[in-house]
């Protein structure tokens, strides 16, 4: 079933995306038969079998102490940033 | 042989005969991507200066006896990895402002091996495309024609490699994005196992899928490379810590008794007659080299785009979460409030496939739809996966056709994603699985290179470059290059 209007805008919404009018029937169109071709998944026996959860066999993600390794670098990071003021990132106000 | 067309080992050889200085090599292949830039659009950025005193810092290190293998060398870096002082842009307007603060490991690697650096190259904006058309700086062209598409994600480090002006390029592959561009554009590529390459400063796409690699013009020249770039690296979680073969000493290994297997599922009705002609050349090539011939199956094979794009949309809907507007990147005007500044910044930083993405994957991994779409897309990856174990218990390599056509057309896959999508029908078993996987030239269709893919087991990546090489010895189809670019 195709995608609504509205759903396309939750998803936007969700994944904090703003659209334009012009935007929404693409998505509408394309997500729908990008889900439909993913619906194929469905035809798979899959009863048994455990989800793949790391491309290499037996192995997982390496954990290592919690320690502080790196050094201090904010004001080089900090010469990308939109909008600083000393040495914090300015956003709109969030709290009036 | 003029020097734009000489391989790594030849340029190593010249550089230390003193036949030509780095800087000499330098100025050489700034000049002809320069002239390239109006018709192929393979750089996003050329970086002159920095060459230019890297070259002459190679050619101190040399007069004064401390050369390595690779000082002076010339490569160009796939915008995807994060160059120090340099702008990094993913092929985004999100990142078209964005300088690293500090290289990607791959980077590190092969300054300190004392490479020279001339430019980073076009892209699919942050890796997702198939064709190089999603770049936010326009699409590359195929310098076998350039109303043909190179392929993408990779099409810039291709279309540099074919056109000669530069000898290697980095690259990165999430679904085929190394080895379809070296194929469209007649071209060696090698996606490396998971984990063999650190992915540090390494703009993430699917964390489950990318792996750094190279393109070059020959499998020798790869297997240069690869040793300098592979490696653990404890800065990025999913490296692997184990030995690094050498890969040059290993590519003379004999190809009697190799079981070369073929699957059924790699040759079906969407291949290219001519190119499927191409294939089967180069399997002869193989038999008379002494490999045999074994048939494998991978029933499961069919059903890796629909895996693949679950799995890479939900993973990137994650990765991609992290350009706010707020610590990098692009900010909106005059923001309303945050969540203004957020959505705003995200809707017009973003192109319109990385959103198609984004809102994919947020769908699939969106209460009530995870487990129809995301869980049910990773116990398909395992069935693929368990394919593909199975079938190297018959055969030491898989081979088959990069792709199922040559080079298509700018702008003819563009409207529907789907057919964009099935470009990468035949590369995305390898991503999913883990599996190192490589692409060679094996002559022409419809006067256009084909790809020969070659796939093995985890880890393998000295047994693909022995059987690349073994082929390219006795071949040629690596040595032509695109006319114009001779």
């Amino acid at each position: 079933m195709p995608l609504t209007r509205e759903q396309i805008e939750r998803i936007a919404f969700l994944a904090r995306l703003e659209l334009n009018q012009a935007e929404i029937p693409v998505y509408q169109a394309s997500l729908s038969s990008i889900l439909e071709f993913a619906g194929e998944l469905s035809r798979a026996q899959t009863r048994s079998i455990e989800p793949m959860a790391h491309p290499l066999p037996g192995l997982s993600q390496r954990l290592r102490a919690d320690e502080v390794t790196e050094s201090d670098h904010r004001e080089r990071y900090q010469e990308n940033a939109p909008r600083v003021e000393a040495g914090l990132y300015l956003v709109p106000k969030v709290i009036e | 042989m003029k020097l734009h067309e000489k391989g790594l080992a030849a340029l190593s050889a010249g550089l230390r005969a003193k036949e030509f200085s780095s800087v000499e090599l330098t100025r050489h292949l700034l000049q002809r991507m320069e002239a390239s830039q109006a018709q192929l659009n393979a750089f996003i950025s050329i970086t002159a200066e920095q060459a230019l005193r890297s070259a002459a810092a190679a050619d101190r290190a040399r007069a004064s006896g401390q050369a390595q293998l690779l000082t002076g060398l010339p490569i160009v870096h796939k915008d995807i990895f994060c160059t120090e002082g340099v702008r990094t842009t993913c092929g985004s307007r999100m990142l078209d402002n964005f300088v690293s603060p500090y290289d990607a490991t791959v980077v590190a690697k092969l300054k300190s091996a004392g490479m020279v650096m001339l430019g980073k190259t076009n892209m699919d904006e942050f890796a997702m495309g198939s064709s190089n058309e999603t770049s936010f700086y326009g699409p590359v062209k195929n310098p076998w024609n350039p109303h043909l598409v190179p392929g993408g994600s990779s099409g810039g480090s291709a279309a540099a490699v074919a056109a000669r002006l530069a000898p290697a390029a980095t690259a990165t592959d999430t679904g085929g994005s190394i080895r379809q561009p070296a194929a469209l554009c007649g071209v060696t590529g090698i996606k490396p196992t998971y984990g063999r390459v650190s992915r540090y400063g390494m703009i993430a796409f699917a964390s489950s899928l990318d792996q750094g690699g190279l393109i070059t013009a020959s499998a020798e020249d790869a297997a240069m490379l690869l040793g300098a770039i592979a490696g653990f690296d404890p800065r990025d979680s999913t490296s692997v810590d184990r030995p690094v073969p050498d890969y040059v000493a290993g590519l003379n290994a004999p190809l009697a008794g190799l079981r070369l297997g073929i699957a059924r599922e790699f040759f079906d009705k969407g291949l290219d007659e001519a190119g499927e002609q191409r294939v089967r050349d180069a399997l002869r090539v193989y038999e008379k080299l002494g490999a045999r011939i074994v048939d494998v199956s991978l029933p499961n094979l069919p059903l890796s785009v629909p895996t693949y794009y679950v799995v890479a949309p939900a993973e990137c809907s994650s990765n991609l979460a992290r350009f706010d507007g707020v610590r990098y990147g692009y900010r909106c005007e005059n923001p309303r409030d945050l969540m203004d500044l957020y959505r705003r910044s995200r809707g017009e930083g973003f192109g319109a496939e990385v959103k198609r993405r984004i809102m994919t994957g947020t769908y699939v991994l969106s209460e009530g739809y995870y487990d129809a779409y995301y869980l049910q897309a990773q116990k398909v990856r395992q069935l693929i996966a368990s394919d593909f174990e199975q079938a190297f218990a018959e055969a030491d390599v898989i081979a088959g056709p990069t792709t199922p056509t040559p080079a298509f057309e700018l702008g003819s896959k563009t409207a529907d994603p789907i057919t964009m999508y099935l470009n990468d029908i035949y590369t995305i078993g390898a991503n999913l699985a883990g599996l190192p996987a490589l692409s060679i030239p094996c002559g022409f269709a419809g006067g256009l290179p084909f790809g020969l893919q070659l796939v093995g087991p985890h880890f393998s990546e000295d047994r693909l470059l022995a059987a690349a090489h073994g082929y390219q010895r006795e071949t040629d189809w690596h040595t032509r290059a695109p006319d114009g670019y001779s």
